[in-house]
C-alpha cells in the first residue's frame, strides 16, 4: 500500500476536525485562504506568460540542448541529469523564471518521468537565493555580505544534487 | 531591469541560435505555445493552488504556526545563541521557520526581516556568522507541503501529484545541512 496517497485527505479531514475543534469558522478560513491563492496565480501569470515564451524559444532553437551536452560531463560527476542545465543557473535568480523552465521539463518528459521529477523536486527544495539574501540584507542595512552568498549558492548546489539523487532513492 | 536583460538575451539567443542551427520554423511556433502553456498552467494549477492556500489559512487560523514556533524555539536556540538571547528576536526567528516550513512565504518574510533587522543592530553593516546563518536557512527552502509544484504536477496530469513529497524533504534537509556546513567552514577561514 501506498502510504503517501492517505497524506492529502488525511491531512484534508485533520484540519478540518482540528479547527472545529477550536471552534474555528474552518469554512470561511478555507474560502478565504482560497481567494489568496488566486492572488498568488493572478501575480505569476504574467511573468509566467514572458518567461514560458522564453524558455520554449530557447528549446526548439536547440541552445539548451547545446548547454547540456557542453556540461553534462561535469553534470555527470555530480550525478545531475544534464537535461535539468537550464534550472540550475535561472533558479537562484528568478522563482518564476524557474518555474518556467521547470514546467516546461516536466512537461516535455512527464511529470511522473525521471527528469520530471527531478526538475519538481528542484523546485521544490531550493529557493529564490539571490532575491531572498537582497531581501533580508537590504532591510536590515548589510552591506558587507561576506560568505552569505558562496555558502547560500553551495547549499543550492547540494539541493540540486540532492534532487537528483533522492528520485533515484525513492523512486527506482 | 535584471530580467530585462535575461529575457531579451533569452529571445535573442533562441532567434540566433535557430537560424545558425536552422531551426528558425520551430522557434517562431515555439513561441506561441510556451505563450498558451503558461496560461493552460495556471488554469491547470489553479484548483490545487487555492486548494492547499485555503488549508494553509484553516492551519493558520487554529494556531498551528504558533504551535509549531515554539517546537523549533529550542533548535534554534542552538542554531543562533546570540540572537536567541532576545525574546523578540528569537518569536520573530520560529515563526519564520514555521511559515517557511508550511509555504506561508508572505508571513515568512516579514518575520524573517524583522529578526534580521534585530540581529544587525549594531554589526556596523557587516554580516555576523548569526546572520549568515539565517540567510542560508531562508535561501535553502524547507516546505513541507510544496503547493505550487504539486499544482505544476497536478496539472500536467501527474498520478499522484504530491507523491515526491518524501523526496523533496531528504533533498531539501541535505541542502540546508549542506548550506550550514559551508557557513561553519567559511567562518572559520573567511578573512574580512
Amino acid at each position: 500500500m501506498d502510504y503517501s496517497a492517505y497524506l492529502v485527505p488525511v491531512l484534508l479531514a485533520f484540519v478540518a476536525l482540528f479547527g472545529l475543534g477550536r471552534r474555528v469558522n474552518v469554512y470561511d478560513a478555507l474560502t478565504q485562504g482560497a481567494r489568496e491563492g488566486l492572488d498568488i496565480l493572478a501575480g505569476i501569470l504574467p511573468s509566467l506568460v514572458g518567461l514560458l515564451t522564453a524558455v520554449y524559444m530557447l528549446r526548439a532553437s536547440g541552445a539548451m540542448d547545446l548547454l547540456g551536452s557542453l556540461l553534462a560531463p561535469v553534470l555527470a560527476r555530480l550525478g545531475i541529469p544534464p537535461e535539468t542545465v537550464g534550472l540550475l543557473f535561472v533558479r537562484p535568480v528568478s522563482g518564476s523564471g524557474a518555474l518556467a523552465i521547470g514546467s516546461e521539463l516536466m512537461a516535455a518528459y512527464g511529470p511522473d518521468s525521471y527528469i520530471g521529477r527531478v526538475a519538481a523536486v528542484m523546485l521544490g527544495s531550493t529557493e529564490t537565493t539571490f532575491y531572498t539574501i537582497a531581501v533580508y540584507f537590504g532591510s536590515a542595512g548589510i552591506r558587507k555580505t561576506r560568505y552569505a552568498i558562496p555558502a547560500a549558492l553551495l547549499a543550492d548546489l547540494a539541493g540540486f544534487m540532492s534532487a537528483a539523487f533522492a528520485v533515484r532513492l525513492l523512486f527506482a | 531591469m535584471a530580467m530585462a536583460w535575461v529575457w531579451s538575451g533569452m529571445v535573442a539567443a533562441s532567434v540566433l541560435y535557430g537560424i545558425l542551427n536552422d531551426t528558425i520554423d520551430a522557434v517562431g511556433s515555439a513561441a506561441m505555445e510556451g505563450a498558451a502553456a503558461a496560461v493552460e498552467l495556471c488554469l491547470g494549477m489553479a484548483g490545487v493552488m487555492c486548494l492547499w492556500s485555503g488549508v494553509m489559512s484553516v492551519m493558520r487560523a487554529c494556531g498551528l504556526l504558533d504551535g509549531l514556533s515554539r517546537l523549533f524555539r529550542p533548535l534554534l536556540g542552538r542554531l543562533l545563541p546570540n540572537a536567541a538571547r532576545d525574546p523578540d528576536t528569537l518569536a520573530a526567528l520560529s515563526g519564520n521557520v514555521s511559515a517557511n516550513l508550511l509555504g506561508l512565504g508572505n508571513a515568512a518574510t516579514p518575520l524573517g526581516v524583522k529578526a534580521a533587522r534585530r540581529m544587525a543592530a549594531g554589526c556596523g553593516g557587516r554580516a555576523t556568522d548569526e546572520l549568515c546563518r539565517l540567510v542560508v536557512l531562508n535561501t535553502a527552502s524547507i516546505q513541507l507541503l510544496p503547493t505550487t509544484v504539486a499544482g505544476v504536477r497536478g496539472a500536467l496530469g501527474a498520478a499522484n501529484p504530491f507523491d515526491i513529497l518524501p523526496a523533496v524533504w531528504l533533498a531539501s534537509a541535505l541542502s540546508v545541512t549542506a548550506g550550514l556546513l559551508a557557513a561553519g567552514i567559511f567562518s572559520k577561514i573567511w578573512r574580512d
